[in-house]
């Protein structure tokens, strides 16, 4: 039985890895899939390695990055709330993260210190993370999922409407700016970001991975899990906990990106079933690699302009998704 | 004496707010090793609270409740899920897992959260699975089973925890006679050969008659009757607690059957 989870998984991980290849082959400049794999081994010609190395390299690594912590957040609060239509912004972080961003935008921060803007998204998922868990603990003894639901559904309208106020007071630009931003980008990856957040989610993916047995517990029902053998209380607070936080780093550095974290779970649950000793790391892997497909796509398709990235997961992973739902439902 | 009561409750006491009536109140069990125990009452009469508080899912407000001769309070779920197997009532599962994975989940307590299984892991399921005759069911996803084959998937699920202790909340609800008859029969069989104590709540007076050892007969949050069958239902007792006319006559037989009580309810409430 393990050894068909192994399979599964490397057969995601090979796409991933083949994903990978064709995104840093292709858009501005063409390069060959040799010369890439020369550039990735630290040999070839210097503009390829520079282009491939310093450019395509770091934004597909991102791309991965965060598209693998979304999907694998998505099938975390999936399970935890048992809700199959919970997704990594359905607890308020996202709307959080962009009142930071739309007040750093709206105030200019951003023109003067660009630095100013993750800082500011990742300040606002923070306090939306700390708000919804207190309102969760206060109106119930205990941490009651459905509360937990509820408070950050509420939480996240309140913090839209607060998007919306802010954009009254904002100049054309910061408007336009701030639209971008919530439709979510990639383009503003380097090393030291990529090295920085990969330090941050690696871990915390690891820490969520390993609690596939818990978390397959947890989804059967609370009183279940704690018959056989779970903390429960732990377990919800802190799959809670280390699932928004990821949310929160991937929303801090690339915007609100939709989707991904819906339909990526969901896409493994309907080929594979519900397992999440397998559920949780094919997330991750078919999140990084539908996020770099995506992400290759909006670079690429009306270059030189560039597309959202959130407009690409939407419109390509909601008919992929269509499809697939009325296929398996006979 | 022997060895502690496998479950022991004192004094219970339980309210699910504190404005409301007590749910339970000064109820007293002592749970043999290898018994059968059922217990039976009224809808509302505090038995899936009193199963709630005995596995410790509920804090009692009152009185307490030990397991093995220890306090509920000084085990850990982990030791306790490898010494209960529960069927609980309504588990809904909202994802689509097949049959093998769920009664894997029995494997847990032993496993921890990150122990590899290894092959006992794998034959304790494989037997669960054939002692309650899900096997060509391994790999059908719960979603597509018949009230029957869940439950029986279920209880499976317990059996591969390979417990001392099984506890059933109305495994039978819902279910046709011959499928009701299996889970009763391998119930017994557990208790006869494995040295299994089963705790369940039953509707089924009839079926609890023969096969139960010891009764207990909850009436609006307190003991009633409890004894063996033949003492529990009598006739005043039932009509009392359940306020329907009965009459109660002796099991013809064969074998172990013959002699227990059965119940059969009367046409109108005073049996006119």
């Amino acid at each position: 039985m393990s050894g068909r989870i192994s399979l599964r998984l490397l057969s995601l991980a090979m796409l991933t890895a083949g994903v990978l290849l064709v995104s840093i082959a292709i858009g501005a400049a063409e390069i060959p899939l040799r010369s890439v794999l020369d550039a990735l081994g630290g040999r070839g010609d210097d503009p390829a390695r520079t282009i491939v190395l310093n450019l395509r390299l770091p934004r597909a690594a991102l791309a991965v990055l965060v598209g693998g912590a979304l999907g694998l957040a998505g099938a975390v609060f999936q399970a935890l709330l048992r809700n199959p239509l919970a997704e990594p912004y359905v607890l308020g972080v996202s709307g959080g993260a962009a009142v930071g961003a739309v007040a750093a935008v709206v105030l200019g921060w951003h023109l003067y210190a660009p630095w100013s803007l993750p800082i500011a998204a990742l300040a606002g998922a923070l306090i939306a993370i700390t708000l919804v868990l207190r309102i969760a603990t206060r109106a119930a003894r205990g941490f009651d999922t459905r509360v937990l639901l509820l408070a950050g559904v509420v939480i996240g309208a309140f913090f839209h409407a607060l998007i919306l106020l802010l954009l009254t007071f904002a100049s054309a630009e910061a408007y336009r700016s701030a639209g971008l931003w919530m439709m979510g980008s990639l383009a503003a990856a380097d090393w030291p970001a990529v090295l920085m957040l990969a330090a941050y989610l690696l871990p915390a993916m690891a820490i969520l991975v390993l609690m596939a047995r818990p978390l397959n517990l947890l989804a059967m029902g609370e009183e279940t899990a704690l018959y056989l053998g779970t903390n429960v209380e732990r377990v919800k607070l802190a799959s809670y906990l280390i699932a928004s936080l990821l949310v929160a780093a991937g929303v801090a550095v690339s915007g609100v990106i939709g989707f991904v974290g819906l339909i990526v779970p969901h896409a493994i649950r309907l080929i594979w079933g519900s397992n999440h000793q397998l559920l949780l790391p094919a997330s991750v892997l078919l999140g990084g690699s539908f996020m770099l497909a995506a992400d290759t796509a909006a670079r690429t398709v009306a270059a030189p302009a560039e597309l959202p990235v959130g407009v690409i997961t939407a419109l390509v992973g909601v008919p992929l998704f269509v499809v697939l739902l009325t296929r398996r439902a006979v | 004496m022997s060895a502690a009561p496998v479950f022991e409750a004192r004094e219970l006491r339980f309210a699910y707010s504190s404005a409301a009536r007590p749910v339970l109140d000064g109820v007293e069990l002592n749970v043999d090793a290898g018994s059968l125990y059922a217990i039976i009452g009224p809808n509302g009469s505090g038995k899936s609270t009193l199963l709630k508080l005995l596995l410790g899912a509920l804090e009692p407000e009152g009185g307490d409740v030990r397991f093995a001769g220890r306090p509920l309070r000084g085990w850990s779920r982990r030791a306790l899920a490898k010494q209960i197997g529960v069927v609980a009532q309504g588990e809904e599962m909202p994802f689509p897992i097949t049959v093998r994975e769920l009664v894997a989940m029995g494997r847990y307590p032993h496993l921890g959260v990150l122990g590899r299984p290894g092959p006992e892991d794998r034959q304790a399921i494989d037997v669960a699975m054939e002692r309650c005759d899900v096997r060509e069911l391994a790999m059908r996803p719960i979603s597509t089973l018949s009230g029957g084959e869940r439950q029986r998937a279920l209880i499976a699920r317990a059996l591969a925890q390979q417990p001392g202790t099984l506890v059933l909340d109305e495994p039978t609800v819902s279910l046709d006679i011959r499928h009701e008859m299996t889970i009763f029969e391998l119930l017994a069989e557990l208790t006869a050969k494995d040295n299994v104590t089963v705790v369940l709540v039953t509707h089924h007076l009839n079926l609890a008659a023969r096969y139960a050892d010891r009764l207990l007969l909850l009436d609006r949050g307190a003991v009633a009757a409890e004894g063996a069958p033949r003492d529990v239902l009598s006739r005043e007792t039932i009509e009392r607690v359940y306020g329907w006319s009965v009459a109660v006559s002796s099991h013809p037989g064969p074998g172990r059957d013959a002699g227990a009580p059965q119940v059969t309810p009367l046409s109108g409430p005073d049996g006119s």
